[in-house]
Order: structure tokens, then C-alpha cells, then sequence
């Protein structure tokens, strides 16, 4: 029976998996160069009025108008300000709240049914209300972006504090540790990968909520540049914006997730 | 997150309890402008005109039909996509790199271009509705299927399981925990993506009629109602996903 498994040296395995990201690549880059083909003849040729369909080379060269006039960065500056502020905001009361619910029944008994119904509603629905309060400023879009933050992070900090095994908390009792030892030797370092669960959902609702906040109410920023290039029918300018919006989002996430590896590297070492 | 949902516990009452009494006493004292601050009572009394008017049902009807229309278009795309990915290897490395570079994009980036491309019209929204429901279902129904064992598959070839019953007997049920995920992350993405539809596609019958409108006439008493609707539309779409996941998930286990 053993005999029909393929046995492999691990030595050539190696080899092979490289081949097989090279193949990867290739087979990767297929379909996006057969889409930008598939773009540019129906551009050309003019299947699609170019007002619908400007040409990927159009889209290009929007891209970088946008860059040599600095009106990307200007606006990409402001995003991600907004972004930072709400992310911040976001997390240091999700993780507060969360830590909060997590190590307190009591605390969890009074504020837990309250964050449910808050959590509820979608930020779009909290949008016209926060508007109606606080105006168009500043403050809506990071008010906006701390409240898609808040969920995800809050969720994560409770459920990692409460995986915790009970006996852990024993143990530490035993070893009578201090408040702030159980704090930095147990709970931060068993809740962090649902911590870091919780930090990148969030930041990746953050992005999101930035892009509707700014599509719906604001006069600067990616969102707007985008919502404002559709009024004048630029469709080019549209396009670049979502290139921009993508690999910001994709950047943003990855540089989160570099961290992450490093302090769950850093766990690992620490037993 | 408490181990008994069911039982009901009066402390979480203290604090909306504490905001309700402060938010009435602002506006009976005087404290706040009640012209941009409605009194509880007033929230109250615009519900009940809401209520009565027949709007209530015609928005629901009408936000709850794309709704739905979106998540079937969405989770079907999803799954059938995610499963031949999963299934084929080629197909994979052909297609997942891009579906993921695409998946970057935020959500509601996508607004602008497909009100160019198809207007403003339901099409429109049931799409980017639609578009909302795709990923977590794709990705979940992918990764579910994918984790069919080996020595299941084999399992099957054995037997000399038909194709139809390897998908029946061996995919579905193995995969199933992970797709009912999927389709419950989706339900509640494509409820966001109705309100974010309506929002930027203008649509009026809708569940967020009362929103944008009370936003309009700044009457705050109809914009909370309207976020008392769609909490609980969002909560009773969340409940009844949850009920049907267990139940189909029990029938699993019982196996």
C-alpha cells in the first residue's frame, strides 16, 4: 500500500517548488495580461465609446498626471491622516473595552448587550446621524473610522482573553504574580494572535470606511478626488483612483502583517 | 459572547438605561437645542407615524428584495468559482492571483465606475450588492473544499464513488462548516452593501428612506428610527443565518 505514496527527497522538492513559482508567476500574470489585451483592442477599436472605457494607456498616463502634479499624494496624505487618527482612536478604546469585558464578567454583564446594539447598525447608517451632530469636519470621517475599528478589535481582545485555559490563571496564582506580570506574561501574550486578528480586520475596515465616508462627505482625500473625477465624467481619473485605493489598502495591510509576524516571531521565542 | 445567551441578565439595561435618562433630561431642561436634538418622546412619536404610514413595509420589502437578490448572485458566484478553484490547480494558480489583486480594492470603490457603467438603476445596486457577497463566500468555500483530506478523496475512489456522489457525500459535508461561514459573513457584508447601495444609488423605496431623508430635513428624530430598522433587520438577518448554520451543521454531526 505505501508503495503508491510518491516518496521525494527534500532536496528536490525544493527544486521543484521553485520551478513551480516560476510557472506560478507566469500563469499569475495570464489573466491580467489577457484582460489589459482584451481592454485595449475593445478600446481601440472602439467597441465601448472611450467616455465608458478609456484605454489602459489613458489610465496610465492619468496615474501619473496624478503623481507628477502631486495631487496624489496630497490627497493620499489626507486619507491616510484620517485613517491613522480614526485607526488609532479605533484601537486603543477596542482594546481597552475589550480587555475590559474580557477579564470582568461584571464589567461584560453591564457594557456587553450596549456594544452589541451599537455594533448593530453599519457605520453608513451612524453617518447621518454623526453628520447631524458634528457637521462635515474633520472629526465625522475619524468619529466614522474609529466606530468600523472599534467592532472588530473589541470582538477579538474578548474572545482572546476568554480562550485563555483557566488553569494558566492557576498557575500564575500559584507563582503569585503580580497584576502587571499576569498582564504582560499570560494575557498579552496567549491573546495575540486573536489580537492581531482583531488590529488587521480593523484595519481593513478602517480603509473601507474612509472610502464611503469620502465618497459621501468630503472635499479632499482618494474618495473624493474619485467621486469627483465621476462628476466630470473622467473616467480615466476614476480608474487611477481605484489603482491607488488598491494598493494603498494592499500596502497597509501588509505592512500590519510584517509586524504581526515579528511579535508572533517574538511569542514563539519567548517560551 | 456570555456562555448562556438565552438567559437574560438586567445589568445590560443600566447603561442604556443611563443614556436614555441623561439624553431626556438634556432635552426637557433645555440643556440641548431640541431643534437639532429630538426628545426621546418625539423619536417615539415619528416611529409611530413611520409605522402607521405603510412606508415601514414598502422600504423593507423593497431593501430586503435586492438584498436578497444581491447574496443569491454574490454566494453563487462565490461558490461555484471557489469550488472549481478549488478542485482544479490550474485553474487556481490562473485565477486566485488576480481575484485577490482585485479583492484590494475597497468595496465602495467600485461605486463610481459601476454607476457609469450601468446607472443608477437596481441593476446597479443588485451588483455591487452582489459584489459584496462574492468574497468571503469564494475565499471560504475555496479553503473549505480544499481541506478535504487525501485519505478522504481516497476514501471515495475506493468505493468508486460516481462524480455526483463524491460532491454529495464527500465535498459538501466536509466543506460545509467552512461555505455556512462564508454565506454568513456574506449575509451580513450584503446588508451593508444594500444600505451603502441605496446611500450612493439613490434608491427610494428603501430600508434607508428614512435616513437620508431625516438627514435632508434635519430630523433627527426619523434618522434614529431609521437606524433602529436597520439594526434590527441586520440583527434578524444575523439570527436567522445563525439558526439555519447550526441546523444544517447538526444534521452533519449526526452523521
Amino acid at each position: 500500500m505505501t508503495t503508491s505514496f510518491p516518496l521525494s527527497l527534500p532536496g528536490s522538492q525544493a527544486a521543484v517548488q521553485a520551478g513551480r513559482r516560476l510557472g506560478g508567476l507566469g500563469l499569475a500574470l495570464l489573466l491580467p495580461a489577457a484582460i489589459l489585451y482584451l481592454w485595449q483592442l475593445a478600446a481601440t477599436r472602439e467597441w465601448v465609446t472611450p467616455l465608458l472605457l478609456p484605454a489602459p494607456a489613458v489610465v496610465l498616463q492619468a496615474l501619473i498626471d496624478l503623481h507628477a502634479s502631486g495631487e496624489l499624494w496630497e490627497h493620499l496624505g489626507i486619507s491616510l491622516g484620517r485613517v491613522g487618527w480614526g485607526y488609532l482612536a479605533g484601537v486603543v478604546l477596542g482594546l481597552l473595552l475589550g480587555a475590559a469585558m474580557g477579564l470582568s464578567k461584571t464589567v461584560e454583564a453591564y457594557l456587553m448587550p450596549s456594544f452589541k446594539a451599537v455594533s448593530l447598525v453599519p457605520v453608513l447608517g451612524w453617518l447621518p446621524l454623526f453628520i447631524m451632530l458634528i457637521g462635515i469636519e474633520e472629526s465625522l470621517k475619524v468619529l466614522i473610522i474609529a466606530k468600523a475599528v472599534i467592532v472588530p478589535v473589541t470582538i477579538n481582545t474578548v474572545k482572546g482573553i476568554r480562550n485563555i485555559a483557566p488553569g494558566h490563571f492557576e498557575v500564575a496564582r500559584i507563582y503569585r504574580f503580580s497584576p502587571l506580570q499576569t498582564l504582560g506574561r499570560l494575557i498579552v501574550p496567549s491573546a495575540l494572535p486573536s489580537l492581531a486578528t482583531g488590529l488587521r480586520l480593523g484595519l481593513a475596515n478602517a480603509w473601507m470606511a474612509l472610502v464611503a465616508v469620502e465618497l459621501l462627505a468630503a472635499s479632499e482625500g482618494v474618495g473624493f478626488l474619485m467621486v469627483h473625477s465621476r462628476q466630470l465624467f473622467q473616467l480615466d481619473m476614476v480608474m487611477a483612483s481605484m489603482v491607488v485605493i488598491g494598493v494603498t489598502g494592499w500596502v497597509l495591510d501588509r505592512a500590519l502583517q510584517s509586524v504581526e509576524q515579528r511579535l508572533l516571531a517574538w511569542r514563539v521565542t519567548a517560551y | 459572547m456570555s456562555n448562556n445567551p438565552s438567559r437574560f441578565d438586567p445589568r445590560g439595561l443600566a447603561l442604556p438605561g443611563l443614556v436614555l435618562a441623561l439624553w431626556w433630561g438634556a432635552t426637557a431642561s433645555g440643556f440641548a437645542d431640541t431643534r437639532i436634538v429630538a426628545p426621546p418622546a418625539e423619536v417615539l412619536a415619528a416611529a409611530l407615524r413611520e409605522l402607521t404610514s405603510g412606508e415601514l413595509a414598502e422600504g423593507l420589502l423593497a431593501s430586503l428584495g435586492r438584498d436578497l437578490a444581491g447574496f443569491a448572485l454574490g454566494s453563487t458566484a462565490g461558490l461555484l468559482l471557489g469550488a472549481l478553484l478549488a478542485v482544479s490547480g490550474l485553474a487556481d494558480r490562473l485565477v486566485s492571483p488576480t481575484l485577490h489583486a482585485l479583492k484590494q480594492v475597497a468595496l465602495f470603490a467600485w461605486i463610481p465606475l459601476i454607476s457609469v457603467w450601468l446607472g443608477q438603476d437596481e441593476a446597479a445596486r443588485v451588483l455591487f450588492i452582489g459584489l459584496a457577497a462574492f468574497y468571503p463566500v469564494l475565499f471560504n468555500s475555496h479553503e473549505g473544499i480544499r481541506s478535504v483530506t487525501r485519505e478522504l478523496a481516497e476514501v471515495t475512489r475506493v468505493f468508486r464513488f460516481n462524480a455526483r456522489q463524491r460532491i454529495t457525500r464527500l465535498i459538501l459535508p466536509a466543506a460545509a462548516p467552512q461555505i455556512f461561514a462564508g454565506l454568513h459573513l456574506a449575509l451580513i457584508y450584503s446588508w451593508l452593501a444594500t444600505i451603502g447601495a441605496e446611500y450612493f444609488f439613490k434608491a427610494t423605496p428603501g430600508v434607508s428612506t428614512p435616513l437620508l431623508d431625516g438627514r435632508a430635513d434635519f430630523d433627527m428624530a426619523k434618522v434614529l428610527y431609521g437606524m433602529v430598522v436597520v439594526g434590527l433587520v441586520g440583527a434578524a438577518l444575523n439570527a436567522i443565518a445563525s439558526r439555519l448554520e447550526q441546523r444544517s451543521l447538526k444534521w452533519r454531526r449526526s452523521r
